[in-house]
């Protein structure tokens, strides 16, 4: 019981991996053990599919915008460095 | 002969980004003022999220980011555009953002024990949640993930937009700089490494850890049925 499957990959080592598979950084060989892997086991599926949506998720935090204050006082600031520089 | 070098400098390693680049430089160099304001809108939010991530409110982020820029104008004339302004501003904006962290950060002992963090180490899952070697398949896992229900409604919201924030929050600062970067503001790898000065394998295991742990935050927030869901 205790051997590996014929060189399958485990799923705590899939989860190392992950990133380097998201990436596009593993080798074909690597690609394709990492791939085989997913296909049988279905938590891993979630798991990567989690990853993906961890990344979306991120990708959506809105944008901070500048308060029209702090845009005047830049302004200044440049106009007063163009002066000097100028 | 500056502005040539920048010219130069900038085409050669900002790629398809430099051509804008040097047009703004070019204005701003001119004392053009709607470069100037072109400048702050288009980099102002990305700044202040990257800011955020770093220091404790929002107030002192806004600080941050002013002076971020101030140190912009004072530096444009000998920027030599051997990156491209978005990361050399960034940059900039990352090296106040950590002085402030680590000076609000005194005043802090939640920052204080955070800094003290291990950058590199720990696994992405806790080993717990996979068999032993005399399970039935070592390594596999025996508490795995559960699909999430309603991702897409779930992850919008905001309290997750919370969740996320203080995960991030929680990374030490380099793994915390990658993620912000790479997904947050949607760098590429080569951005990010040059931004960071880091070698390519550094800025994945980086990237691997942060997005591990906000995974498993996430994780803890929308399956707090799973044991050892939190990391």
């Amino acid at each position: 019981m205790n051997r590996r499957q014929n060189g399958m990959l485990t799923c705590q080592e899939m989860v190392e991996l992950v990133t380097d598979y998201l990436e596009g950084r593993l080798d074909d060989a690597s690609r394709d053990r990492f791939e085989a892997h997913v296909a049988e086991c279905d938590a891993c599926t979630t798991y990567i599919e989690q990853m993906r949506q961890t990344i979306v998720a991120l990708g959506r935090i809105p944008a901070e915008t500048v308060s029209p204050e702090a845009e005047q006082e830049l302004l200044a600031a440049f106009r007063d460095w163009r002066s000097d520089s100028v | 002969m500056r502005d040539e070098e920048a010219a130069r400098g900038g085409a050669r390693e900002a790629g398809a980004g430099s051509d804008p680049d040097a047009q703004l430089l070019d204005g701003l160099r001119r004392g053009d003022e709607d470069a100037f304001r072109a400048l702050v809108e288009e980099h102002g939010p990305f700044l202040m999220r990257l800011v955020m991530m770093h220091v404790p409110s929002r107030a002192i982020a806004e600080e941050v980011v002013q002076d971020t820029w101030l140190a912009v104008l004072t530096g444009l004339d000998r920027f030599e555009g051997r990156s491209s302004l978005r990361t050399w501003i960034a940059s900039i904006a990352l090296n106040k953002a950590r002085t402030r962290g680590t000076r609000e950060g005194r005043i802090l002992p939640f920052a204080l024990l955070r800094r003290r963090y291990e950058e590199g180490g720990g696994p992405a899952i806790d080993p717990d949640r996979f068999q032993g070697r005399r399970g039935e398949r070592p390594g596999w896992w025996s508490n795995p993930p559960l699909a999430w229900e309603e991702p897409e409604r779930q992850l919008e919201a905001a309290e997750t937009r919370d969740v996320l924030l203080r995960a991030i929050r929680d990374l030490p600062p380099r793994q915390r700089e990658v993620i912000a970067l790479r997904d947050i503001s949607g760098w590429d790898a080569e951005e990010v490494r040059n931004a960071l000065d880091l070698t390519e394998t550094n800025q994945r295991v980086l990237l691997h850890r942060a997005r591990s742990k906000v995974r498993a935050a996430l994780e803890e927030y929308m399956s707090p049925q799973v044991e050892g869901a939190s990391p």
